[in-house]
This record gives structure tokens, C-alpha cells and sequence, in this order.
């Protein structure tokens, strides 16, 4: 039997604190219990230890050989500055190679040099901390300025640091709000299709988005190993399995009641409920989660008080994506011409040979597929369960109505901006009075211009009457 | 043709009120008359849960109101029949006094809970059951005034309108759920003790409140019946039917709209207040927009625009309602969703239709 190689660092303590040891490999934990179990006594690990232990590693680390050690070791040092290094700075300063290295071990020594009793040279300390965004940079230079209250130059650092801080929080509340704005967009992207082009008030929708996100559940469970490409094949998988859904709702329900608005947003209703309780019967009521792939998890860091989350951005870019793909088919596309005609006038378009019949159907297995799309997208942020679509239904009729019934464009430009007003009002109203808020304006706004930003063309319009 | 006169409502309505007065004899004595042991016996609890059904039939009534003679589908009605339902709750709530769990000689149990030091302003006044009142019909009434007016006046009708009124009790739902609002949050108000000095689980209150609520629907439906053939109701019909035709021959129409969307508020606040006290709770979920949707169907399959056939289809549904959520619950939502399905595509005269065919 291969026991495996323990390192164990030997901790000594010294008064208050600790240093560390030789490592100790151990090849046979027996032996280690026989031999070791007088001369060593085990030491309760407490966040204090632990932190401590890590500037230990962090000290070791400066000088190991591997630039890679090196500059973790860097990094966790300027995230908790020791004023104990700084002999030990300065010696690496005068050795380092590396570039990245180098610039990083400037900026500890400029935090440590300011406070340091020994240090007089101030301004090129304080000039290399201004250009920082480390929270420990900004903690530094208050501790210089509780003893030198005055300092000029200090204090516009302090400020210059301040105005970048505020300048990145708007932009990452922008960038959240842009996020936001995405899911909008992507859970109205499909009834801008159904009830904006074709004028179904289609109450099932969110049920739709949710199919689409109990099918890349299941496509995870088929295939467990392979997590990573498992979100590529749901999205084709939950566009047909939504798609299909949605067509036989055309086909059931839906085709009898055309021109009949209200009995169509009762029917569809009714719809809602049957396959909300379908997949709770089938799925259990429970919430599943969604797992997400190792390359859409992560943060992408821009500097140290500014990131984007890779999840979020994928899910702006995917929701461009999907965006100008039914853009470029709505105006490039035979089906595309097909359903503006219909659209605008059927009795002319059948005239001239079109099958409205044909293209109502797969106008709306197409509307129902997009939002069987948008239903990967949110399956990785939300959670997946029976209920799911009812949260998104308000919420993308108000952005359909909003943008305009029957624009596409309107659609997108009304699901963003609401995104990123939300986003905005959030600091001074909170989550739900932003909202509350945002419904009002919505309101207001109707009945200032009921046809929304974007007038509408075509059926939709007479609908509205 | 039909004759203009207050007394002559149609066969219908005459049936179901003579069923109702039975009802206001036979459920009293039943549960009164008898001891629990006796074959006849119905118990308090059957009583307050008849009440709730015959309250939520006097919201179907308000709602058939303006969809069937209006031809607004409002899915926010249950806003204002939650409205109606917080005013009285929160008479209800000042009933309880010092006997909360905290014993605050002021505060309702929640304000102390939140530590609130004083009673919110627009809590001043709900110690008296005339001012609660007047608030369960003021409140609902000037919501739908203000939303109608602004909507009404703009044109903005149809499935607009119907997706607004949706938003309107969405954004209701959320305030109300927030703490800060001072209406108990997310477990709204309850514990209530008495009504009007009379204690709430007694018997005899509930056989009062249950008698209450019958009366009120059976003059609310003759009322009803009455409008729907003044000239306002006929001018409705109108509306109804074609909009612009009536405006251009020379009606006001937004006036009429409003008029009957207020009254029809109104009446959806009375049934709130008829509800909280025999159900004993009112929270934020009475404000869902399923719920307000729910309703709809009530009316859908009772009958559209035939007034009783709203109060049967209330009646009817929420009592399969009951009985299916008690014995599987999980086929309930197959039976509301499918008869949502079935009713608009094949009964879209409702049973009331099934009737007038025969």
C-alpha cells in the first residue's frame, strides 16, 4: 500500500506569534504519530493562525525561484502590508528580474515606505499610491495622513483614488444594469416575436423560457461528464423541445382563437398552468439547479475594484447574438418577409399565394424556440424550477409594450434601458422600491404614448384599438 | 323586449336568490340549531368557508361588471379587493388592543417586532368600524378612479389595458410585501380577536358575518341588475360593443368607464372586507396577479355579461377547488388550467350558455 507524502510545516511559537519551521515530510502517517506524537502538539487552527500563516507563506514565497510563486507572494502581501518586510523589500527590489514582479514590489514598498519611522522621502511613495486602485494603497495613505493631517499631496492622492473608486461603481452599476437589461431582453426576446409580430397574447411564454431551462437541466443529467460542452448542446436542444411545445399549442389551441385577444390570454393562460404542473408532476416541486461550466464561471479583472463576471458578460453577448440572429432573419429571410407580410396585411399576403396559415404556425414554434433559448441563458443565473416563468411574463410584456408592440429593435432598446435604470435606482431606493418604481413609470408612460417608444405597424396595431 | 323595471330581473337571477335566501335559513339554523353530534349539524367552520365562497362570488360580481358590460378585462381586480380586505384587516388589527403577544398598549405586534415607536399616520382613524368602512369602499375607489382616468382618457384599452391593470396589482404585490410599508409584510395581518365588540370565532359572529355577506351579494347583484338597464348600463353595453361609435355619435365615454370601473372597484373592496374577517388573515399574496387572473375564469365559466352566471361560476369553482386540493392536490392546477382551455375554446358563453341553448 502507497502512502501518500504529507508536508507539514512546523509552526514554533514565539510569544504572541509564530514562525515557521522547516517543512516536515512525512512518507507514513504511523510513523508520524509514533515519533512525533511527544515533541508535537497539535495547535487549534483559528482565522488568526490562519492569517497569519499565510503572511509566513507569503514571506517564504518572495524568494522562491518560481515567478510564479513570487508574485502570489506578492499579491497576498500587498492585500495585508507587513511593516515587518520592509528590509526585506528593499533587498528584493535591488534583485528582482522580472518586470510584473518589480512593478508590483514598487507598489508594496511604496505602501510600507510611507508609514515606515525610518522612511523621510514621502512624495514618490505617495505619487506611486495615487495611481493605485488597492483598497491597502487608499488604507496606507489614511495612516500617513492621521499623522501628516495636512499633506497636500496626500490628500489629493486620497482624492484622486476616491473619484476613480466612484467612477468604476458606476461603471460596474452600468455593467450589472447592461446584465439585467440582457435578461429582459432575453425572456422578451420571443414574445416580441409571438405577441409583438403576431399579436398572441401568449400568457405561457415564461412556461416556455422555463422548458427551455428543464431541458438543459436534463441534457446535464445525460451527460455529467462533460458539463463543459453540455450548455452548447442544450441550446439547439431547448430550442426544439420549446419549439415543438409551442407548436402544438398553435396548432391545439391558439389557431381557433385568432382575433379574439382576451380569450386567447385566458386559453393561454390555462396553458401555463397545465405545463407548470406537468413538469412539477414530472420534476418533482422542487428547484434544480443548473450547473455552470468551468469556462463561463470566473471573474475577469480589470483592476482591483472592477470586474466583470464572466457568466454576466456571456449572457450580454449571447443576448446580442440571439438578437441579431432574429433581426438578420426577420428582414433577410424568406419565412422573415412571409411574416412581415402577414403581419402588415393576411388577406393581401394570402392573395399573393403566401400560406398565413403555415407561417402562424412557425412564427410561433419560432417565437416559443427563442424563449426555450432565452431559458439556457437564465437557467445560469436563476434558479430552475415549476415557477420560474411566472417571474418573467410581467416583466417581458412590460418590455414588449414598452419598446413598441411589433418592434424588434424597441424591444431590445426597452429591456436595456430598464436594466439599467433598475441598476441605478437600486443604490437609493433598494431592489424592490426600484422596481415598484419602474412599474409606475411604465404605467404613466402608456398612457402618455400607448403605442410605446416605437409606434407599431401592422396587425398589432388594429389589436390595440 | 326587455322591460326597464327595477323588479323584473331575469328567471335566473330570481332562482339563484331564492336558493340564497335558503341558504340565509337553512345554513344558521343548521349550524345553530343543532348540537355537533346531530346528523343536520353543520359546523362553524362549513359556515365561514360558505361566507368566504359567497364573498369571492360578490368579487366575480364586480368583475363581471366591467368585462361582461364594459368589455375591460381587468386582471388586477384582486388589488382591489385586497384593498377593501387590508382596510378592514387593519380595523381588525386595532381590535386586538393590549392583547397582542407583546402586550404593547398601542402598536399592532408587528410595528413592535420592527421597533416602531409610534403608529404610522395613515393607521390614525381604523379604530372605528364607520371610518374602516368608509375606507374599504374609499380606497379601492379612488385607486381605480385615478388608474381609469389616466388610462381611459389616453384610449388605452383592450389587451393594454387588460396587461396594465396586471402590472397595477404586480407593483401592489410588492410594496405590500416590503416591511417598511406598515402593513405587516410578507405574514400581512392577522391574529384577529373581535369585530365590533363581538368576539371573531364565535359562533353566532360567523353565522352573522356569513348572513352579512349573503344579503350584501343579493343586493349588489339586484343593484347590478338594476345598472346594467339604466341608460348608464345600456350606454356601457355600448361601449362595450363599439367603442369609437358610441364616442362619435356623442356619448362621453371616459366618464361612463369610469363611473362603472370605480363602482365595480368599490364593490371588489366590499368583498374584500366580507372576506378577511371570515377567512382571519389577509397577506400581500391576495394582491398575485394569479389570483386576480383566477377570477376571470370564474366569471369565464359561470357566463360572461349575465351577472348570477358570475356568482354560480365563482361558487362552483372555488367549491371543486376545495374539494380537489383536499383530496389531490396535484390535479387541481390540470382542472383550473384545462378548464381555462376548454371553457374559452368550446363554452364561450360559460354554463349560463349551456342554458339559453337548451
Amino acid at each position: 500500500m502507497v502512502e501518500e507524502t504529507h508536508n507539514f510545516w512546523r509552526v514554533i511559537p514565539v510569544t504572541d506569534s509564530f514562525i515557521l519551521g522547516a517543512p516536515i515530510k512525512v512518507t507514513d502517517s504511523e510513523v508520524f504519530k509514533t515519533q512525533y506524537k511527544k515533541p508535537y502538539k497539535k495547535i487549534r487552527i483559528n482565522n488568526r493562525l490562519r492569517s497569519q500563516i499565510r503572511l509566513l507563506l507569503a514571506k517564504r514565497g518572495l524568494v522562491n525561484s518560481d515567478p510564479s510563486i513570487r508574485i502570489e507572494a506578492v499579491n497576498t502581501l500587498i492585500k495585508k502590508p507587513d511593516t515587518t518586510l520592509y528590509a526585506v523589500i528593499q533587498e528584493r527590489l535591488a534583485n528582482e528580474k522580472n518586470a510584473d514582479i518589480l512593478e508590483k514590489l514598487r507598489l508594496l514598498n511604496a505602501m510600507l515606505a510611507l508609514n515606515h519611522p525610518t522612511s523621510k522621502r514621502f512624495e514618490s511613495s505617495i505619487e506611486h499610491l495615487s495611481k493605485s486602485l488597492e483598497p491597502s494603497s487608499l488604507t496606507s495613505l489614511n495612516q500617513f495622513l492621521e499623522k501628516h493631517p495636512s499633506h497636500k499631496q496626500a490628500l489629493a492622492a486620497v482624492k484622486a483614488i476616491e473619484e476613480k473608486k466612484h467612477l468604476y461603481s458606476l461603471l460596474e452599476n452600468g455593467f450589472f444594469g447592461l446584465s439585467m437589461g440582457s435578461v429582459l431582453v432575453l425572456a422578451a426576446i420571443g414574445l416580441a416575436i409571438t405577441f409583438g409580430v403576431m399579436g398572441v397574447i401568449n400568457m405561457a411564454h415564461g412556461e416556455l423560457i422555463m422548458i427551455g431551462a428543464y431541458t438543459t437541466f436534463v441534457i446535464q443529467q445525460l451527460m455529467p461528464q462533460f458539463i463543459g460542452i453540455s450548455i452548447i448542446v442544450a441550446i439547439p436542444a431547448a430550442f426544439v423541445v420549446a419549439a415543438l411545445v409551442g407548436i402544438t399549442m398553435e396548432r391545439l389551441v391558439i389557431q381557433y382563437l385568432k382575433g379574439r385577444p382576451l380569450e386567447t390570454l385566458l386559453a393561454t393562460f390555462g396553458i401555463s398552468l397545465l405545463l407548470q404542473q406537468t413538469v412539477r408532476s414530472i420534476f418533482s416541486p422542487l428547484n434544480r439547479t443548473v450547473v455552470t461550466p468551468d469556462w463561463l464561471s470566473g471573474v475577469f479583472t480589470i483592476n482591483p475594484v472592477f470586474g466583470l463576471t464572466i457568466n454576466r458578460l456571456a449572457i450580454i453577448f449571447f443576448c446580442l447574438v440571439l438578437f441579431g440572429l432574429l433581426w438578420w432573419w426577420m428582414r433577410r429571410s424568406r419565412l422573415g418577409l412571409q411574416v412581415r407580410a402577414v403581419s402588415q396585411n393576411r388577406s393581401m399576403a394570402e392573395a399573393l399565394g403566401v400560406n398565413a396559415d403555415r407561417v402562424d404556425m412557425l412564427t410561433f414554434g419560432l417565437g416559443a424556440g427563442i424563449a426555450g433559448v432565452a431559458g439556457v441563458a437564465l437557467s445560469l443565473i436563476s434558479n430552475v424550477g415549476p415557477n420560474m416563468g411566472q417571474g418573467y411574463i410581467i416583466d417581458s410584456f412590460i418590455v414588449v409594450v414598452f419598446g413598441g408592440v411589433g418592434n424588434l429593435f424597441g424591444t431590445l432598446l426597452a429591456g436595456l434601458s430598464l436594466g439599467v435604470a433598475n441598476k441605478w435606482l437600486e443604490p437609493f431606493a433598494g431592489a424592490v422600491l426600484a422596481k415598484i418604481l419602474l412599474l409606475i413609470f411604465i404605467i404613466l408612460f402608456i398612457q402618455k404614448r400607448p403605442q410605446g417608444l416605437f409606434p407599431a405597424k401592422g396587425r398589432a396595431q388594429e389589436m390595440a384599438q | 323586449m326587455k322591460q326597464q323595471s327595477f323588479l323584473n330581473t331575469e328567471s335566473m337571477d330570481r332562482v339563484l336568490i331564492v336558493i340564497l335566501f335558503l341558504a340565509a335559513i337553512i345554513v344558521p339554523t343548521a349550524n345553530l340549531g343543532f348540537n355537533q353530534d346531530h346528523m343536520l349539524h353543520i359546523s362553524s367552520y362549513t359556515v365561514s368557508l360558505l361566507g368566504k365562497y359567497l364573498s369571492l362570488a360578490l368579487l366575480a360580481l364586480a368583475a363581471d361588471l366591467v368585462w361582461g358590460y364594459l368589455g375591460i378585462l381587468s386582471l388586477g381586480h384582486g388589488a382591489f379587493f385586497a384593498l377593501g380586505g387590508y382596510a378592514m384587516g387593519m380595523y381588525l388589527m386595532r381590535q386586538i388592543g393590549d392583547r397582542g403577544v407583546y402586550a404593547h398598549p398601542e402598536l399592532p405586534d408587528f410595528m413592535v417586532f420592527l421597533n416602531w415607536q409610534e403608529l404610522p399616520w395613515f393607521w390614525y382613524g381604523f379604530d372605528s368600524l364607520g371610518f374602516a368602512l368608509l375606507m374599504v369602499v374609499f380606497v379601492p375607489s379612488l385607486l381605480a378612479f385615478v388608474f381609469g382616468w389616466l388610462a381611459f382618457r389616453s384610449r388605452v384599452s383592450g389587451v393594454y389595458l387588460s396587461i396594465m391593470t396586471q402590472a397595477l396589482t404586480y407593483a401592489l404585490m410588492l410594496a405590500f410585501f416590503r416591511n417598511e410599508m406598515g402593513f405587516g409584510g410578507n405574514n400581512g395581518l392577522t391574529d384577529f380577536k373581535e369585530i365590533a365588540g363581538f368576539a371573531i370565532t364565535a359562533d353566532l359572529t360567523r353565522v352573522c358575518l356569513f348572513l352579512l355577506t349573503l344579503f350584501t351579494l343579493i343586493v349588489c347583484l339586484l343593484f347590478c341588475r338594476y345598472l346594467v338597464n339604466t341608460r348608464l348600463g345600456l350606454v356601457a353595453i355600448a361601449i362595450r360593443d363599439a367603442e369609437s361609435r358610441t364616442r362619435f355619435v356623442g356619448f362621453n365615454t371616459v366618464s361612463v368607464k369610469l363611473a362603472i370601473f370605480t363602482l365595480s372597484a368599490a364593490i371588489a373592496g366590499i368583498a374584500g372586507a366580507l372576506y378577511v374577517p371570515q377567512v382571519g388573515i389577509i397577506n400581500p399574496g391576495e394582491f398575485s396577479p394569479l389570483h386576480s387572473i383566477e377570477l376571470i375564469i370564474w366569471v369565464a365559466i359561470g357566463g360572461r355579461a349575465t351577472l348570477y352566471g358570475a356568482i354560480i361560476g365563482a361558487l362552483v369553482v372555488n367549491y371543486s377547488k376545495t374539494m380537489l386540493t383536499g383530496v389531490l392536490p396535484e390535479v387541481w392546477l390540470f382542472a383550473l388550467g384545462g378548464l381555462f382551455v376548454l371553457v374559452t375554446l368550446f363554452l364561450p358563453k360559460g354554463l349560463a350558455g349551456i342554458r339559453s341553448k337548451r
